[in-house]
């Protein structure tokens, strides 16, 4: 596709098209923050201001222990490392294998190269139910069931959408960097060590954060594969949570509050890559 | 194939190809191998296993069983699998249309210069990096008859609110309401769409005297529609896969108003051990995945609009 250099519109609003816009943007902000007070609030509130009426907006006196209390009730302790070692393999193994299959398919020639990468792209259509059945026939045959094996393995072979976004990436950078440092006598991993990743550091820490953030969020996978508690990951142990006879609603809220503090810290740190990320995805084939 | 192209093959292979041109064949295939290994192991294979096994019945404990097509027309008498893909049809034909304008009119929204314009963007994107589990926790406290706050709310004007997720006719669509927070995953793909539009454009058409109306309808929609034939195929894929929401909110109830496919497909692989069956589900699915997809990529032509690029 042809590059044309051009800049978007930017829309800057005076007058009263801009007072109506904040009005909007303020009224939708209100929709979809609601949810997220009544999850601070209610993970606040002593039992008895849980169904009070009439209701409590916010809680008379904050009971902050609601949040020790609710940890303790399940081992979270054991499942935020459960969910820790399952994301940072899962990180190491998509940086590994997604690096070289995306530098061969951005950087190499070579017989069947199109048909391949066409047959890449199609896996991301594939509705993950036909392969689940069947993968945990094969895991379980290996006796990898209710290990993390499962969840982890799969990453050190590499990901469409990851192979794809980097794939992306690497494109854009110059070849004569990599000509150079090959007259030098470099191989294709030292090319790859020395040239490629330092200026692709961007597209890597997009692929880690995105993983990152899959493997917490995950709840298919490790309700299928993980079968004691003791494997159990955050996910799991708040639908069992929230299974639980009883519901607890301030310790739930309070407990779910937990669960996300690490994906939102990271969505914070990282918001630019975040949304750049999603944005490269979408539009630059 | 033809022995023409089998004759090219050849030329490919061995008259043409110098050796530099093959050890970068050779270097190609050793880069890609963890993902042709990957597909190998974790797809291909699985795939032939589960359409094999989908002729089959098999509770993993005892050899599969041969049975043919039986899971097959199985399936089409059983009652609780169509209940489960009118569900799935009518979640995805709401959520997706929902999905496409809300997230066009949340971009068009936060899409200007204005002073604290990132902080609308960061809370209307915020929602969508909570776990699946979590997002659906928090929308069942939501949406609890009595200490959820849309009932609280509503009680504040005199009416008393439905029962929601636990009223058989409600709760389907109580899981359609509550998909508008996670809009903002689709609000930043179009955000990247809308920056992709030259703004000479606009400009040309002010300068032809054009409303911010006409503007839209003429130059942004049109511009934007590889991005909504993006978002609608993912959303397609997505959303037909739909379990986590099911699972946890419901679990298929009341009276099977979400059972999700995904989620009987679940219950029969591995509450019921009916590998067979489970698998034969499994592939409906996909069918129904594949000639939808495919539908939605014939019309590509009659209304995507690329720019820079001659109709073909």
């Amino acid at each position: 596709m042809n590059q044309i250099e051009t800049e978007p519109l930017i829309l800057r609003p005076r007058g009263w098209r801009k007072v109506v816009r904040y009005v909007l943007l303020i009224f939708v902000g209100l929709l979809f923050i609601a949810p997220a007070y009544w999850m601070l609030s209610s993970a606040l509130k002593p039992n008895y201001e849980i169904f009070a009426l009439p209701p409590v907006w916010w809680p008379s006196s904050p009971r902050w222990e609601n949040f020790k209390e609710a940890l303790t009730v399940l081992p979270f302790g054991r499942f935020a490392l459960n969910t820790l070692i399952i994301a940072v393999f899962s990180i190491i193994g998509h940086l590994i294998s997604c690096t070289l299959v995306a530098y061969g398919f951005a950087r190499y020639d070579a017989p069947g190269k199109n048909f391949f990468f066409v047959l890449l792209l199609s896996t991301l259509m594939l509705p993950y139910p036909v392969t689940m059945v069947p993968l945990y026939i094969i895991f379980s045959r290996l006796g990898w069931v209710n290990s993390f094996l499962p969840l982890i393995v799969p990453a050190f072979f590499a990901n469409a959408f990851y192979v794809f976004l980097l794939r992306q990436a690497f494109k854009q950078i110059p070849p004569d960097l990599e000509e150079a440092a090959r007259i030098d006598g470099a191989n294709t991993l030292q090319v790859l060590w020395y040239v490629i990743l330092p200026i692709s550091m961007p597209a890597l820490a997009t692929v880690a954060i995105f993983t990152f953030q899959a493997a917490w969020n995950d709840f298919l996978g490790p309700l299928i594969f993980l079968h004691d508690q003791s494997k159990y990951t955050l996910t799991l142990g708040l639908s069992f949570f929230r299974g639980s006879y009883e519901v607890n609603w301030a310790y739930l809220m309070a407990s779910s509050l937990v669960v996300s503090l690490p994906v939102i810290l990271v969505f914070f740190l990282a918001q630019k890559v975040f949304i750049q990320g999603v944005g490269y995805t979408g539009t630059k084939i | 194939m033809n022995a023409g192209r089998l004759i090219r093959i050849h030329q490919i292979f061995y008259m043409r190809s110098s050796p530099l041109k093959r050890r970068e064949a050779i270097a190609f295939y050793l880069l890609i191998s963890p993902w042709l290994l990957g597909f190998l192991f974790f797809t291909l294979g699985p795939m032939l296993l589960s359409l094999y096994s989908s002729f089959t019945q098999w509770d993993l404990l005892s050899s599969p069983v041969w049975v043919g097509l039986e899971n097959y027309s199985e399936a089409f008498q059983d009652p609780r699998f169509f209940q489960s893909l009118k569900v799935t049809a009518i979640y995805t034909f709401l959520y997706v249309p929902l999905d496409l304008v809300g997230g066009l009119l949340l971009a068009l929204l936060v899409n200007a210069k204005m002073r604290g314009i990132r902080l609308f963007r960061t809370v209307f994107y915020l929602p969508t990096v909570f776990s699946g589990v979590v997002f659906v926790v928090v929308w069942i406290w939501m949406l609890n008859p009595r200490g959820g706050l849309i009932n609280l709310l509503l009680s504040q004007f005199g009416i008393t609110g439905p029962r929601w997720l636990l009223d058989p006719h409600l709760a389907l669509y109580s899981l359609v309401l509550m998909s508008f927070w996670g809009w903002g995953r689709s609000m930043v793909i179009f955000l990247a769409g809308l920056q992709t539009i030259p703004g000479e454009l606009y400009e040309a058409a002010a300068m032809d005297g054009a409303s911010p109306w006409q503007h839209f309808w003429k130059i942004t929609l049109p511009l934007l529609t590889p991005t909504i034939f993006f978002n609608l195929v993912l959303s397609i894929i997505f959303t037909f896969q739909t379990f986590t929401s099911a699972f946890v909110a419901t679990d298929g109830g009341p009276l099977d108003a979400t059972l999700f496919l995904v989620l009987y497909i679940y219950r029969q692989a591995f509450q019921f051990l009916n590998m067979g069956y489970a698998s034969a589900l499994a592939w409906v699915l996909f069918a129904i995945v594949l000639v939808l997809t495919l539908l939605v990529v014939r019309s590509q032509r009659f209304w995507v609009f690329y720019l820079g690029e001659q109709s073909q």
